[in-house]
């Protein structure tokens, strides 16, 4: 499974590297929904601080939905879906496989985020191991649930836009969570976030769990 | 030739199968031995990718017996995938990956040592620049040949092959048939699809005519006839 899910992750990401579709297209929307909710809350520093969590993972959320629209696009090809079945791969590697990729690729997104919100925003963290934190299980999440959700969908034609609508409730628990985890690092006192990192948690588990056991189902029957 | 086991890689009796709600296979019945090449025939939605689909472990069949390689798919249709090389209708391949990274890709996912890549292209005639080109580059021949690369370099047991000769230009024809023949000589069963009835057979041991989902006739191809005559002169049963 292990295996498996290192040559999904390294394929997903190489053809990343190679396409720049997250570079070029997720990141860009992604700051740029951070410019247009700046836009919209006015130029009052502290509306914009004490907003700045929540609109962080807005962004980080519906990122995580053409992301995985985006890693779902790659086995749409004519005979991929069909020739990675054929392989006989592990269906829970691919799900680990992608599942990563995605991650990875969030990971990356957050980075330009957190630059672009502390130059927008004037936001500083003041507890950073309580943020990294509250990311990763947060990236974990998303990317597992997106990848599960995103298998679901795969097969039909109305895919694009049945995504966001099966997704975007499903991940409502991870935005609230990490935003208050991020608020309560923003903010300098670490025990207001703390303990959202016990819903984080939790999800992250679930979703790797749920995937890894219900993925080869989804492919089969996609 | 006459060292090849004669037990069955295929074994297909009253198979049912559906695309959708739709009986695809209604009734198949199909042996393919070791060594044996077997072309299948029909018109448009006879059911010819659909009994390649069940035999290589992607449909999974609804009722009767499908025995492929000792595995009884109507319990397990995924075990056997990894004994069994598929080249369907559209290459399995990624537009943006090499050549060399698609076939290198598809070793590992089959959990094939990727050590025969090199040389896996280089048969089907994928060599220098072509092999580095992301095959999103590559004329649809090209890809095809691409694909035929994984199959040569996985050496499956039994090679499922639907309509390969489409987008082969006649160099490439020609290849497809040393590699349909080479896989047989080694041992391997090699069941393909076809629209051109005439030069399948002289390609096959057997041909399979197919309408309505069921197996209506199987006559004799011309490849069992020149074997012979080297000193192959099994007789296969369906």
């Amino acid at each position: 499974m292990w295996r498996d899910a290192l040559l999904v992750a390294g394929k997903d990401i190489r053809i990343e590297l190679r396409s720049r579709v997250t570079l070029w297209q997720v990141v860009p929307v992604a700051v740029l929904s951070l410019v247009l909710y700046a836009f919209a809350l006015g130029p009052v520093r502290h509306t914009l601080s004490s907003a700045a969590p929540g609109l962080f993972w807005l962004a980080v959320l519906f990122s995580t939905v053409l992301a995985t629209q985006r890693s779902f696009a790659i086995e749409a090809g004519e005979g991929t879906r069909d020739g990675l079945r054929a392989s006989g791969i592990d269906p829970a590697g691919v799900f680990l496989g992608k599942a990563a990729a995605i991650a990875a690729e969030l990971a990356v997104l957050q980075v330009v985020l957190w630059a672009s919100m502390t130059v927008l925003f004037g936001v500083q963290v003041h507890t950073v191991w309580l943020a990294l934190v509250a990311s990763v299980l947060a990236t974990i999440g998303l990317a597992s649930a997106g990848t599960l959700y995103g298998a679901l969908s795969a097969g039909l034609r109305v895919r694009e836009t049945l995504l966001p609508l099966l997704v975007l409730p499903i991940l409502a628990p991870v935005l609230l969570a990490a935003s208050r985890a991020w608020a309560g690092a923003l903010a300098g006192p670490v025990a207001g976030g703390v303990s959202w990192l016990r819903v984080l948690g939790p999800f992250a588990l679930a979703y790797l769990v749920v995937g890894i056991v219900l993925y080869g189902p989804l492919l089969e029957a996609g | 030739m006459s060292q090849i086991p004669m037990d069955p890689v295929v074994r297909l009796r009253g198979a049912v199968a559906l695309t959708g709600r739709f009986p695809a296979l209604s009734g198949a019945d199909l042996t393919v031995s070791r060594g044996e090449v077997v072309s299948v025939v029909g018109a448009n939605g006879a059911g010819k990718t659909t009994l390649l689909r069940v035999l290589a472990g992607l449909v999974p069949p609804r009722s009767g017996e499908v025995v492929v390689l000792g595995v009884d798919l109507c319990q397990e249709p995924a075990a056997v995938r990894r004994r069994v090389g598929l080249l369907g209708h559209a290459p399995s391949l990624y537009d943006e990956l090499t050549a060399r990274e698609n076939v290198r890709f598809a070793l590992r996912a089959a959990g094939v040592g990727a050590g025969e890549v090199v040389g896996a292209l280089e048969r089907v005639g994928i060599t220098g620049r072509l092999a580095s080109t992301p095959v999103g580059g590559l004329s649809a021949g090209q890809r095809r040949r691409v694909a035929l690369a994984v199959l040569v370099a996985r050496a499956p047991e039994l090679w499922l092959l639907d309509e390969p000769h489409a987008a082969l230009d006649p160099g490439a024809r020609e290849l497809l048939t040393g590699l349909i023949t080479g896989a047989a000589a080694g041992g391997a069963a090699v069941v393909f699809s076809s629209h051109e009835p005439e030069a399948a057979a002289v390609l096959s041991d057997r041909q399979a005519v197919m309408g309505g989902g069921r197996i209506t006739e199987l006559r004799p191809g011309s490849r069992r006839a020149k074997l012979s005559t080297v000193g192959e002169g099994d007789s296969h049963v369906a």
